[in-house]
């Protein structure tokens, strides 16, 4: 996979931490493969929006990225539950269903973006820039390629 | 069933095949379901609900589903993995996904379900209203069916009807 030069938070140049919630293992070893070639650390995972919500009180992740089909809770539901309880919470959806509804319900409920599956590295790596702003800063490590 | 329902389909397999597995697709056969249906290998099956019901079928044999999960996982796969089926699953539903985004703009509402591993051997036979039509997508790790069996929500259609005072 396509290295990316590296985003590491602002305030102590640490990796970035991500939560990755899908109910498909496929999918969050895809996202996981993309997270390390973006220099990132994923502090967990879960496989439903129930399990999502003890995963980031445990981990406290920089990012959460969001499935928003999956048993038990629903993906936009469980991102409207951790934002109520931590407003600075950054979560992406990461979804095949990107309809409009979908779309605004999500960031209605907090949701910072939207990446449609199947996920494009190139598209993640701008959007999760994008979604850390200032708290977020590319490191011009050698190797790094993109 | 309408060709304006089994085009995103046919669109989304396409697009979702060729960036995962990084080849050119294309459809080598499509056809209307005569008799049941009869699983090939690994099937992935994903219901839908809405304005438009039915089932989406992905069925690829099992040393396609072997070649197409380590194609898109970066890795030799073996056929026991339990990532093969999972990988199947997530194709299904990307592919279905995609294109209900795109029937949705077009004014169509649904509800995707979670995609499940399909393991009888066959299934029923569709009926009048709900014809299954049979996609083969010919791709460089081999062949991957999609058996579509959708019917409009007569119920649905009918209050769309009343309230565009047809």
């Amino acid at each position: 996979m396509e290295q990316f030069a590296p985003v590491r938070r602002s305030k102590d140049g640490q990796p970035v931490r991500y939560l990755i919630v899908d109910d498909s293992v496929f999918a969050r070893r895809n996202l996981a493969r993309m997270i390390e070639s973006f220099g990132g650390q994923v502090a967990s995972e879960a496989g439903d929006g129930l399990a999502a919500i003890t995963e980031y009180d445990r981990t406290d992740p920089d990012i959460v990225l969001m499935d928003i089909t999956m048993p038990q809770m629903e993906g936009i539901e469980a991102a409207g539950k951790i934002v109520q309880q931590h407003p600075e919470a950054r979560v992406v959806m990461v979804s095949s269903v990107g309809y409009q509804e979908n779309i605004v319900a999500a960031l209605q409920r907090g949701a910072r973006h939207f990446v449609q599956k199947p996920v494009k590295p190139e598209v993640l790596y701008e959007v999760i820039k994008y979604v850390l702003g200032d708290e977020g800063s590319v490191s011009n490590a050698a190797g790094a390629g993109a | 069933m309408k060709m304006e329902l089994i085009q995103p389909f046919i669109n989304a397999a396409d697009a979702v095949l060729a960036q995962g597995l990084q080849c050119c697709t294309s459809i080598a056969n499509l056809s209307m379901e005569e008799e049941g249906y009869r699983r090939k290998g690994v099937a992935a099956l994903v219901w839908l609900t809405g304005d438009i019901e039915g089932r989406i079928i992905f069925d690829l044999a099992p040393e396609t589903a072997v070649r197409v999960a380590s194609r898109m996982a970066g890795a030799e796969l073996p056929e026991s993995d339990e990532l093969v089926r999972e990988t199947i699953c997530e194709l299904a539903n990307q592919v279905i996904g995609n294109a209900v985004t795109t029937l949705n703009d077009e004014g169509f509402h649904f509800r995707v379900h979670p995609p499940a591993l399909h393991t009888s051997d066959e299934g029923s036979r569709s009926s009048e209203d709900t014809e299954a039509l049979v996609m083969c997508f010919e791709t460089a790790s081999g062949n991957v069916f999609m058996n579509v069996a959708l019917r409009y929500n007569r119920r649905r259609q009918a209050d769309r009807a009343v309230a565009a005072g047809e």
